[in-house]
């Protein structure tokens, strides 16, 4: 038994994160399918806020720093109000963060002008613009994250059908996201027996992926043919009909418009500059 | 490698999403009008295998390190262009709501490095010309290890285009480009290596599926100018559109623009102690701009005079706004966990 469980420990050499990622992706599909007023709201309300929310925030000039801040309300009452879990999500973002870390952190390196005084020390431009790169990323990934958190997949895709993308995009994104699950247990189900026959080497040799690839690769053509078929027996006919009709109500006019002018204002006037400025005023 | 919302400007990732949009736009179109539509569930479950093989790693020969499957190339061989590209559109489109990898306005470029390059430049113009009408392996091989290597190379290189377009990251362009392709050229081997052993697996076991692909794709059909009349008409209206938000990212010029046109609309808007505290506030917070200009000019002189008023200023504003930053974080955060108490007790 117990070289059972090594064995199972020794096929988790063999896979990277995606593996559970596709489990990442099933746990956030359980967030989508909770009740709240978030969720039930349409998507494409959800939708154009999340885009309206990062183009704003991207739209920051790049020392921007303290006008960044009030922007993380939106994430916050987002999560709060949707029942997310605070957690996941953070780790989420940490996850992808190397690759905005690695590009930003030359800019302290190239930008060394002092650019913030405080006191006797001095804050390199650099330094301000990469800390403002983090605080975009965190921004704007967590409100994409949100969105899918809140929505569920299917609805986004409704939603861009809404929006005028082509129906064989939509569809065949459909299909794509449906058989994620399957055949990653496909692929898990063959890198397991691969690790239960080679039981010494850590990780897969090239030849050994090439065959394995090559086989999955095969069945999914047969998959395909046999999914097509049963689904003209069907009577499919290249649409995909989605049952839940959208209504544009009164609640997702007030969601987009509200966020979006609070966005926009924000972007114009800065506030915690004028709440900062008051208070030292007043200290002072 | 995957851009990221964070180092893009507006109108770098609205161009790029409208260039992106078009190619969808084109291809659905073509994948409708030419393609039998038994390929549409194909599409989405060659998309699905792509991500499933993503997740085996292997050891990479000669070396001691790890990789996986790419993609692009391999999709555009069993699919054909338009039908690869659309694919790998949707995986980017998963990776970039579920996993956060690059983000959503980012994504028109990362659709367009990973899926344009290789599904419409590297595969038409490498591979199919390479492995021609008559596939033999070492064609086979050949072309698909050559066409993945530049499909990546270029992608890599839009990569850095974009960010130095974008001007968020300091990077200067020489250094970009030494440090992307040399990276991109290993990982495009790798790649190459693994697409050119799979398409090969899959030639011997059903070469059937292999002139499926091509002959719903011939290469007379990859009508690349009105493809690239296209984009060029799109990147022009989205540039012309968006070139306005150019302004909320100053620099040189656009700063200066953006100085004189802040100062008048704030005057309008509120009385004159605040319109002037506000442009106060507005300037100094980006002072570096104003001295950028002076030093290469190579004037010592005019640079003290400049930076010796700039601190007095500048230190009050930037604690003033680093304070308020600070509390309007901490009360964001008040909010949300009022909010979840409220939430969690209803």
């Amino acid at each position: 038994m117990s070289s059972v469980i090594s064995q199972r420990c020794s096929s988790d050499f063999f896979m990277n994160n995606i593996g559970k990622d596709a489990f990442d992706i099933g746990y956030m599909d359980t967030l989508a399918a909770g009740d709240s007023l978030l969720h039930r709201l349409d998507p494409r309300a959800k939708l154009i806020t999340t885009l309206v929310f990062i183009v704003t925030v991207i739209s920051f000039d790049k020392y921007a720093l303290s006008a960044m801040t009030p922007f993380f309300i939106y994430p916050i009452v987002l999560i709060s109000f949707g029942r997310l879990p605070y957690r996941y999500i953070l780790k989420k973002v940490l996850l992808v963060s190397p690759f905005a870390i690695l590009v930003g952190i030359f800019n302290p390196l190239m930008d060394r002008e002092i650019l913030i005084h405080l006191g006797s020390i001095g804050i390199s431009g650099g330094w301000v613009s990469f800390i403002s790169i983090i605080l975009r990323f965190i921004l704007t990934v967590t409100a994409a994250l949100i969105l899918i958190s809140l929505t569920g997949f299917n609805a986004v895709c409704a939603a861009l059908m809404k929006f005028g993308l082509p129906r064989p995009f939509v569809v065949q994104l459909l299909f794509f996201y449906r058989y994620i699950f399957v055949l990653t247990d496909e692929s898990e189900r063959m890198v397991r027996a691969s690790s239960f026959r080679a039981p010494n080497s850590k990780i897969i040799a090239f030849s050994t992926f090439v065959s394995l690839a090559g086989n999955l690769l095969l069945r999914t053509f047969d998959r395909a043919e046999r999914i097509y078929r049963a689904m003209c027996c069907r009577g499919f006919d290249g649409h995909i009909r989605i049952m839940r009709p959208m209504k544009a109500g009164y609640q997702e006019i007030i969601f987009t418009l509200g966020w979006a002018l609070l966005f926009i204002l924000l972007r114009c006037s800065n506030v915690p500059l004028k709440l900062g400025t008051l208070i030292t005023g007043y200290l002072r | 490698m995957h851009m990221a919302d964070a180092l893009i400007s507006p109108a770098v990732g609205g161009t790029m999403w409208a260039a992106t949009a078009g190619l969808i736009a084109y291809s659905a179109k073509k994948v409708k009008e030419e393609i039998d539509e038994r390929k549409v569930p194909l599409m989405g479950v060659l998309g699905a295998f792509i991500f499933a093989s993503q997740m085996i790693n292997f050891s990479i020969p000669a070396t001691g390190s790890s990789g996986h499957l790419g993609g692009g190339m391999i999709l555009a061989i069993l699919l054909g262009p338009y039908a690869a590209f659309l694919v790998m559109a949707s995986v980017l489109i998963v990776q970039a709501l579920f996993f956060a990898d690059g983000g959503l306005l980012a994504l028109g470029c990362n659709i367009f490095n990973l899926g344009f390059f290789p599904c419409f430049l590297a595969y038409p113009l490498i591979y199919r010309k390479i492995v021609g009408d008559y596939p033999t392996q070492g064609k086979i091989m050949l072309g698909s290890l050559i066409a993945a290597i530049i499909g990546l190379q270029l992608g890599a290189f839009g990569v850095v285009l974009e960010t130095v377009f974008s001007g968020i990251s300091e990077l200067p362009f020489g250094t970009f480009v030494l440090l992307m392709q040399p990276i991109h050229l290993a990982i495009g081997i790798v790649e190459g290596l693994v697409t050119a052993a799979v398409v090969t697996f899959v030639w011997k076991a059903r070469p059937e599926i292999l002139s499926a692909a091509e002959s719903s794709a011939p290469i007379g059909q990859v009508d690349m100018k009105r493809v690239i009349l296209g984009l060029v008409v799109a990147a022009a209206i989205a540039g012309g559109a968006l070139s306005w938000f150019a302004s909320s990212n100053p620099d040189g010029l656009e700063w200066a623009m953006f100085k004189t046109s802040g100062k008048e609309e704030l005057e309008s808007h509120e009385t004159v102690h605040a319109s002037l505290a506000g442009i106060q506030e507005k300037t100094a917070f980006l002072p570096d701009y104003g001295f950028k200009k002076t030093e290469p000019a190579g004037e010592a002189e005019p640079e003290i005079e400049a930076k010796a008023p700039w601190p007095a200023v500048d230190s009050g504003t930037s604690v003033s706004g680093l304070v308020g930053g600070v509390l309007t974080l901490l009360i964001a955060v008040l909010i949300g966990l009022g909010l979840k108490r409220r939430q969690s007790a209803v």
